[in-house]
């Protein structure tokens, strides 16, 4: 191979040493493929119980509090009127904001040509399948009777009813489903030829075997990787409008109400950028510990972290522009509802959360404009932390602020969260990080196959190849 | 190996050791007429399935019928179900009030048309296979690690064990082996 390493193009980019590189120099297609499958198929580190031990602890405490859910009812939460929407509703659009990132690296930065997504890609599309399964319970338990949740597709029955498909909580059904098949399908297509890796790789006969069944038999010809690409770009292709559109739709829960506060134009764009801020801050503040704790520091380079912090500045700068425009349309409508439950989101009981909210999401991401921060592990990991309770508390103040004190006085009331309410919530992410550990055990958490191809040696040597009539 | 027996083998197997070897070799091979072939390789090499003469993926066909599919029949249910089976008033408005039809019509057009994207390209691929010949080779699964592969096929019309094989002796493999059913 007389291929150059990219180091000389990257040092012309940027001054910034071995941090500018996608992928540390030196790894061939056999070392790469060596370094992830032995993250799968080594012995079970002592440290993993540990960790998933925690986190199914924490998921007991989801499956209690599901149980008192189910035994005594949606009483047990802290929701009431006025407050019809609380936790289960915030944990919801949490969530789902969250499980837009993986769709959004795969998808969009794949038709992007960004190759620093290859080494993201795999594991933030298993945060957003897990991320959106977390999400999708809260709107079936938050239904009150939630064994007649199929009652929301469209399929005959001895009712002769249909659902109503004016109404954008049915347009939240498809849109939440449909992403959810979506990004399993997106995800489960990119796993063919690692798990077919992994069958190849695996020593013990009963772990080759099970890899072997989940590879369907792929056997890396060129006939497959033919289609396999087609299919590969089409579901990006495919995942790319799906992944603006889900947040749009969960926004339009919101928006297409007369609720002050929600009754805004400015509600679908700024619920997707939100959702893709909140995305990449759970990547960053997942991929930080793992590439710590598999040493995968060469494929998950500080190249990756800092285009991450770039993508959380961009997307908070829009967020913020988003609350402030919140307070701008409220002055300029005129309207004394709107412009309450803004004078009421900062002044009001919830003040505090507001202010919270503003530093969280707003302030203390400004640090990223500094080198020196997105360059530091340890700073943009604790950003990252922030950015996520921040929009955690920007659906908080969302949900609770517009409806505790709308039109008349005489309705007012206040919110408070349950212990169950906290449990769900706590809990959830028990079952996120459950599934999370148990997909770094089983799967390769970096995509094998894709970071072949960005490895020099695939680059073709068109002088070498076409020498042939 | 006995040379020339008849093809109770799946054909002959060589390995290359770089891309563009096993480029060259695909195109030698093509324009030596052979047909039932197959290369391998750890990852998608650009040009290869060029090389092979394989153009195009049917695959996108596929997908927009999918699509199509997704799209009419998302829009033909919810016009069916809001205007025919069960017409509902909503504060006047007209019982077919198509832009609201839109999001599920969208959902459903992605929905169907990602499902035969993938359904399809495990058609094309003939997947799931449990059995093939190929996995007989010993080094074959370096396939998914560091090896380039050329599998000529006994069912070639022009297959004959010694000439295939002298071949492949000639395009700068590092190895040929027979494949057994």
């Amino acid at each position: 191979m007389s291929q150059a390493t990219p180091e000389p193009k990257s040092s012309a980019q940027a001054p910034g040493g071995p941090g500018d590189l996608v992928i540390a120099p030196g790894y061939t297609p056999a070392s790469v493929t060596d370094k992830i499958a032995a993250v799968v198929l080594q012995k079970t580190p002592l440290s993993f119980y540990v960790a998933f031990g925690a986190a199914f602890a924490l998921f007991m405490v989801f499956l209690y509090a599901v149980g008192m859910l189910f035994v005594r009812g949606i009483g047990i939460w802290g929701v009431n009127n006025p407050v019809g929407w609380g936790f289960a509703i915030i944990n919801f659009v949490w969530w789902i904001g969250i499980g837009h990132a993986g769709t959004l690296i795969s998808a969009i930065l794949l038709l992007l040509r960004q190759t620093w997504r290859t080494s993201i890609n795999r594991f933030a599309e298993a945060m957003t399948l897990f991320a959106v399964a977390c999400a999708g319970l809260y709107p079936i338990l938050h239904l009150g009777r939630p064994w007649l949740f199929y009652w929301l597709f469209p399929y005959p029955n001895t009712m002769q009813l249909w659902p109503q498909f004016r109404s954008p909580l049915i347009w939240d059904v498809f849109a939440i489903s449909t992403y959810a098949t979506v990004s399993l399908l997106f995800w489960a297509v990119g796993l063919i030829p690692d798990l077919a890796t992994l069958r190849d790789r695996a020593q013990h006969p009963v772990v080759k075997r099970i890899y072997g069944m989940l590879a369907m038999g792929w056997r890396n010809s060129a006939t497959h990787w033919h289609h396999y690409e087609t299919a590969y770009l089409l579901l990006a292709a495919l995942a790319t409008p799906l992944v603006v559109s889900v947040h749009t739709v969960v926004s339009f829960d919101f928006a297409a109400g007369i609720i002050p506060g929600w009754h805004a134009t400015i509600f679908p764009p700024y619920f997707v950028a939100g959702a893709i801020y909140s995305g990449f801050a759970m990547v960053m503040t997942l991929s930080i510990p793992l590439r710590a704790a598999f040493k995968l520091q060469d494929f998950i380079t500080l190249k990756h972290l800092n285009n991450m912090a770039k993508i959380m500045l961009a997307t908070g700068l829009i967020v913020f522009y988003g609350y402030l425009m919140e307070i701008f349309f409220a002055w300029y409508s005129g309207n004394p509802y709107e412009q309450f439950v803004i004078l009421n989101r900062i002044t009001g009981p919830y003040r505090w959360l507001w202010y919270l909210l503003i530093l969280c999401n707003g302030l203390l991401p400004q640090l990223l404009w500094f080198r020196g921060v997105r360059h530091s592990v340890p700073a943009l990991f604790l950003i990252a932390l922030v950015v996520n309770v921040g929009m955690w508390l920007e659906r908080f103040v969302i949900v609770v602020t517009s409806l505790h004190r709308d039109f008349l006085p005489s309705s007012w009331g206040m919110y408070m969260p349950t212990v169950w309410d906290w449990a769900t919530f706590v809990g959830s992410i028990g079952l996120f990080l459950s599934l999370l550990f148990l997909f770094i055990r089983v799967l390769p958490v970096i995509s094998i196959f894709e970071m072949r191809t960005i490895l020099p040696e695939a680059k073709i040597d068109s002088a070498e190849s076409g020498g042939t009539p | 190996m006995k040379p020339g027996s008849r093809p109770p083998i799946y054909g002959l197997m060589a390995q290359f050791d770089s891309p563009e070897r096993l480029i060259a070799g695909a195109s030698a091979a093509h324009a030596a007429g052979y047909r039932r072939m197959d290369a391998y390789a750890p990852y998608p090499v650009e040009g290869l399935a060029d090389a092979l003469g394989r153009h195009h993926s049917r695959l996108p066909w596929i997908v927009l019928g999918g699509g199509l599919a997704g799209l009419i029949g998302g829009y033909a249910l919810q016009y069916w179900t809001t205007v025919i089976a069960y017409p509902l008033n909503v504060g006047g408005r007209p019982l077919h009030s198509w832009p609201l039809f839109i999001p599920v019509t969208f959902e459903l057009t992605v929905l169907l048309a990602a499902g035969s994207a993938v359904l399809g390209m495990l058609a094309l691929n003939g997947l799931p296979m449990p059995y093939h010949p190929v996995f007989n080779l010993r080094s074959f699964e370096r396939a998914s690690r560091d090896g380039y592969f050329l599998c000529i096929e006994s069912t070639d019309p022009r297959f004959s064990h010694l000439e295939t094989m002298r071949f492949l002796c000639t395009l700068q493999a590092i190895e040929v082996s027979v494949v057994d059913h």
